[in-house]
């Protein structure tokens, strides 16, 4: 069981970080919702793994799941919600007032990577220009 | 020495901080009233510090004291002995000054209150460092001169040269002052206690510790810093550009007499060693000569005080480094005397300076006829400062050369009397010019503004201290004697009874006094060539170094910056994930572990199948993660096997709050993306795209290794704690509750502020973009997908109206076996969220919204309130805060149950949740009616101008 957890985190977090390191703000947002399971599952887990002894104190009961990790795990649950939130509304902020969902602040065509395939270069830039001028969020 | 304890002592140090708040409120009644209010709290902790008097002059002093840090041997301990009661009648009594005749001299276009807070501010930071008895406390009161001193020096804000001098000065003090504190704890670590008081007693045992060396180094630059000592005594002309009282209060008694204080403060355990002797009697005696030369050659008034003061200071702090006890008496007894000239001078050159509306030397000339009083104020303190007979400048300025005269450097018997008697020539030569080229000579018709004698306010500080002058130098035995023994015997250690007169007989000193003032009239005669020659002798201009090396720093720490950030965030990123990686690969290597220590748990065949979905899900959210509808579902299948897990794992508070959270979040992104470009265009080149997968995959295998090396770990916990006492002592039997609402109580009410702020913060940003390029933006909105007619099916609408109050029960059943059961206010609160957002969704945000009375902030509001009002309750009982308590309550029929004050505390953080929760959405939701949304009339309707729809008549 202790493998499945493991890997599982393990895959969860490089999907996570993966996603992190693109270019544009919903995979990035997505990556960190990703990464913050992993997060989760991984501070759950330091407390050890166990099957059918939930931490609900019974005068019969001898063991018990460790309570303090899920303690913590339940209110960076809850807190990570209202900060993937924040982001998706700064994300959401951006893009309206730019036009464009990017995250860098590369603002000259020199410093791309490759075109946008839909778009045509020079109106990209030029975009971009007027983003520079209008600031993301005035 | 036992002094008495007396906690007026600690109100005397709190009275300025007290004192700073009043202006701020009073300017509002007007600038006298203003200036009152801050006069009156200095008036008041002077009358309380001479109240005390009594027992430091005939006793051993007065000592309070409260706890701070124990742990850390930060304490707040304060001690007034004769040096701390010189230091604090000088602090007080020359700000008492200064805040009257900043009364006068400020204009109406400056902000009085901020003035005088920033002013009472600086004057509770010195006089805190002088009554300090713990090292660590004198090191935090140190940073607090700095910063308050930064402010008032920059106080004009309007004038480059203010802000660049208060820039100067925090930069020179503020590392002085990490120097210093680097200083103070090797020498606590030496004494082994951070008490002055207990450190003064312990000599030889600091002097022969290895670290002695560079903690006197370390002190030093503090100090020197402080005291503008060559090579850092740049600064201080540069803070000039502050307004006269600031000037006359820092740099006569003050802000520069504090690295003075700190030398003094130490001298029983630093001085007496050839270190000390060498480098503080070597460095004051540099700064003596060089100030003093520099100051003649300044036309500006204030700028030739300024080098006054930094030779004067030099002068101290070579009678300091002396390191004997009649050089210590003289050192105190100068520094008194030079903050009463100093203090008078720089408040006449502030009044020449308001009436003439210039302080350049060479346009003044002929003020004695126009401002006869004043003038009389300017030159009887510069006369003391140039030690003419009579005035108090004079004796001690004796008695510095009284103990050059017999002070040998390295063996040689010149050296030191030759210096002092040229610095002292020097400095007599500067006064003269004062005196003669500011008042002497003939009026002139080309003044910028014909000045006259200024209203008493500006004229009666200056005259007070001028009064003193006189009287000490008169009758110094009566007048300072007494004052003098007390401070020289805090400083030596020992009991001094100085005999201070004006008449010492024929010594060497009289002689080298004579030679001064001679050279000095001499030096004023030859005044027009000589100026002209250092006009144009070459020479550093510290200010364009000090900006080199400001701006090559600035260099440095750009190349870094820009080397790790280049704006977009994948690299900081990249930076990141390496550097951790590398770290933790380093640690496992050098640590070692000891390999899994327990058994595996079995595994089950549904467990594969979850574990297998869950890999499914991450591998299609990144293979499709351009297309973002792909991406999302399969972050919510992630999430799902994830509160699967936690079923499994006998975590089921975990569990439910998982999958509640799953829902908002996919339903906030659903929204969100509505807005957002449905797909992500393919950018990043191969290689970068390898190379990202490359970090990503050992990121995740580092991650795993760890996770599965402690889950199998054998490693000691503190859960046994929580698990013996949640009953016992909290009442509940559901641990993980109990935890969160009472044994970590605390925690949660601070992140349930936090959810608060997110929220909040989401709002503001809605806000903020329902006016502006935005707005616009969704007012022209298009959409790029076609959407149904079918806006608020009838079926979903009737669904959710059964549900609603169903999902409301579960909720509060939820809510209330919360503390022995899963179960809870986080959990319960999402759920009662949900059951709101069914509505939402099913009939549209605006109509619902419509038909919801309270508003969200005020939840969230009322949430935070209720819980630390709960918290503040067990104040009440003589409990700390959050301290719970519960009883149990039977009511017929219903079986016996408990109530806990936690039930309140968890109330607090159900409205908190919901509040942020649905804040968070109705946020979006906004945005989406500024696209033009319509409001529908009835609770389900069909929208006939959807993009297929021609003109058909909908079920209304």
């Amino acid at each position: 069981m202790e493998l499945l957890v493991a890997s599982a985190i393990g895959v969860l977090t490089s999907a996570g970080l993966y996603l992190i390191l693109r270019l544009r703000t919903f995979p990035v947002i997505i990556g960190l919702s990703i990464l913050s399971y992993a997060v989760n599952v991984f501070l759950f887990s330091t407390g050890g793994l166990s099957l059918n002894q939930p931490p609900i104190y019974g005068p019969e009961v001898e063991n018990y799941a460790d309570p303090l990790p899920q303690a913590l795990v339940l209110t960076a649950i809850v807190i990570s919600f209202g900060m993937t939130a924040l982001a998706v509304l700064i994300a959401l902020g951006g893009f309206l007032e730019t036009d464009t969902d990017r995250i860098d602040m590369a603002l000259d065509e020199d410093d791309r990577d490759v075109p946008d395939p839909g778009a045509q270069p020079g109106v990209e830039a030029k975009r971009d220009r007027s983003a520079q001028e209008a600031g993301v969020l005035q | 020495m036992e002094p008495d304890t007396d906690s007026t002592l600690i109100l005397i140090a709190a009275l300025p901080f007290i004192g700073a708040l009043f202006p701020g409120l009073m300017i509002r009644a007007g600038r006298t009233a203003c200036a009152v209010s801050a006069g009156a709290a200095t008036l008041a902790a002077l009358v309380l510090l001479v109240t005390l008097m009594p027992s430091v002059l005939h006793g051993d002093g007065v000592a309070a004291g409260l706890d701070w840090m124990p742990q850390l041997g930060l304490q707040l301990s304060f001690r007034l002995d004769g040096l701390g009661l010189l230091f604090a009648f000088m602090i007080l009594g020359i700000g008492l000054l200064i805040i009257i005749y900043a009364r006068g001299y400020l204009s109406r276009e400056d902000p009085m209150g901020q003035f005088y807070t920033y002013l009472m501010l600086f004057q509770g930071a010195m006089l805190g460092i002088v009554l300090s008895d713990n090292i660590l406390l004198l090191t935090v009161f140190w940073e607090l001169t700095s910063l308050s001193s930064f402010l008032l020096i920059g106080y004009w804000k309007h004038l480059p040269e203010g802000r660049q001098g208060a820039r100067m000065a925090l930069t020179v003090t503020g590392l002085g002052g990490l120097a210093l504190i680097g200083g103070a704890l090797l020498l606590g670590r030496i004494a082994g206690t951070y008490e002055i008081s207990e450190m003064l007693a312990m000599r030889d045992q600091i002097q022969a510790s290895p670290l002695y060396l560079p903690a006197l180094i370390l002190i030093l630059l503090g100090a020197f810093t402080k005291s503008a000592q060559f090579p850092f005594h740049f600064w201080l002309p540069h803070a000039m550009a502050a307004p006269t009282p600031v000037s006359a209060y820092l740099h006569s008694a003050t802000m520069v007499k504090a690295g003075l204080f700190l030398m003094a403060r130490l001298w029983p355990v630093l001085s007496g060693t050839p270190e000390w002797f060498y480098i503080v009697a070597s460095a004051g005696l540099i700064t003596m000569v060089l100030g003093a030369l520099i100051a003649i050659f300044k036309h500006d008034l204030k700028a030739l005080l300024a080098f006054s003061t930094v030779s004067h200071l030099g002068l101290i702090t070579m009678l300091l480094g002396f390191g004997t006890e009649a050089a210590a008496i003289a050192a105190v007894f100068h520094i008194l005397n030079h903050s009463a000239f100093k203090a008078a001078l720089f408040m006449t050159a502030g009044i020449v300076d308001h009436e003439a509306h210039t302080r350049d030397i060479r346009r003044l000339g002929g003020l004695m006829r126009l401002m006869p009083i004043t003038a009389l104020i300017g030159t009887l303190a510069a006369l003391s400062m140039a030690g003419i007979p009579l005035l108090n400048g004079f004796i001690s300025k004796e008695m510095m050369l009284e103990e050059a005269s017999h002070t040998y450097w390295m063996g040689n018997e010149w050296l030191i009397p030759v210096l002092a008697t040229l610095g002292a020539l020097l400095s007599a030569a500067y006064c003269f010019r004062f005196i003669a080229h500011t008042f002497g000579g003939r009026v002139r018709t080309d003044y910028p503004h014909v000045p006259h004698d200024p209203p008493g306010v500006l004229w009666l500080p200056p005259a007070l201290l001028v009064v003193l002058v006189v009287a000490i130098g008169v009758a110094p035995a009566l007048f300072a004697g007494w004052l003098v023994d007390a401070s020289a015997s805090a400083v030596t250690g020992s009991d001094v009874h100085t005999h201070l007169a004006l008449w010492h007989g024929i010594t060497p000193a009289l002689f080298m006094s004579g030679i001064a003032v001679a050279g000095g009239l001499l030096l004023l005669a030859l005044f027009g060539p000589l100026g002209r020659t250092w006009d144009r002798t070459p020479r550093p201009e510290a200010k364009r170094m000090f900006d080199g090396v400001i701006a090559g720093a600035v260099r440095a720490a750009n190349g870094v910056a820009d080397g790790l950030h280049d704006g977009r965030i994948s690299r900081p990123f990249v930076v990141l994930t390496l550097a951790v990686l590398a770290a933790a690969t380093g640690a496992f290597f050098r640590g070692g572990h000891e390999g899994p220590q327990t058994e595996m748990l079995p595994v089950g065949g549904l467990d594969v199948t979850v574990w297998a979905l869950l890999i499914t899900a991450s591998a299609a959210a990144v293979s499709f993660h351009r297309n973002r509808l792909i991406v999302l579902i399969s972050m919510g299948i992630i999430g799902l096997v994830v509160s699967l897990a936690f079923v499994r794992l006998s975590a089921p508070d975990l569990a439910l709050t998982q999958v509640s959270v799953e829902v908002v979040t996919i339903m906030l992104m659903l929204i969100a993306l509505h807005f957002l470009p449905k797909r992500t265009p393919l950018e990043s080149p191969v290689l970068r795209r390898w190379w990202h997968g490359m970090i990503a995959a050992a990121g995740g295998l580092g991650v795993g290794a760890l996770s599965y090396l402690l889950m199998l770990g054998d490693t000691a916990k503190i859960s046994p704690y929580f698990l013996e006492n949640a009953k016992s002592g909290g009442g509940g039997t559901n641990v993980v509750n109990v935890i969160l609402v009472d044994f970590r109580g605390f925690d949660t009410f601070g992140e349930i502020i936090v959810l608060g702020i997110a929220a909040l913060t989401i709002f503001a940003i809605g806000e903020a973009l329902l006016d502006g390029r935005a707005s616009r933006r969704l007012a022209n909105w298009r959409d790029d997908v076609p959407r149904s007619k079918d806006r608020h099916p009838l079926m979903m609408v009737v669904a959710t109206r059964v549900m609603m109050p169903i999902a409301i029960m579960v909720g509060v059943f939820i809510f209330l076996r919360g503390h022995n059961q899963p179960g809870g206010g986080f959990i319960a609160g999402l759920v009662i969220a949900i059951a709101l957002l069914m509505q939402y969704m099913a009939s549209g945000f605006a109509w619902s919204q419509e038909r919801q009375k309270y508003p969200y902030h005020s939840m969230i509001g009322m949430g935070v309130l209720i819980a630390a009002l709960t918290g503040i309750a067990s104040w009440f009982a003589g409990y700390p805060f959050l301290t719970s308590a519960y009883t149990y309550v039977h009511f017929r029929p219903i079986e016996e149950f408990e109530v806990a004050s936690a039930i309140a505390f968890d109330i607090g953080v159900l409205l908190t949740v919901v509040g942020a929760v649905m804040l968070a959405l109705y946020s979006l939701s906004r945005l989406a009616r500024r696209t033009g949304e319509t409001v529908n009339e009835e609770a389900m309707d069909y929208d006939p101008a959807g993009p297929s729809g021609a003109g058909e008549k909908g079920a209304r």
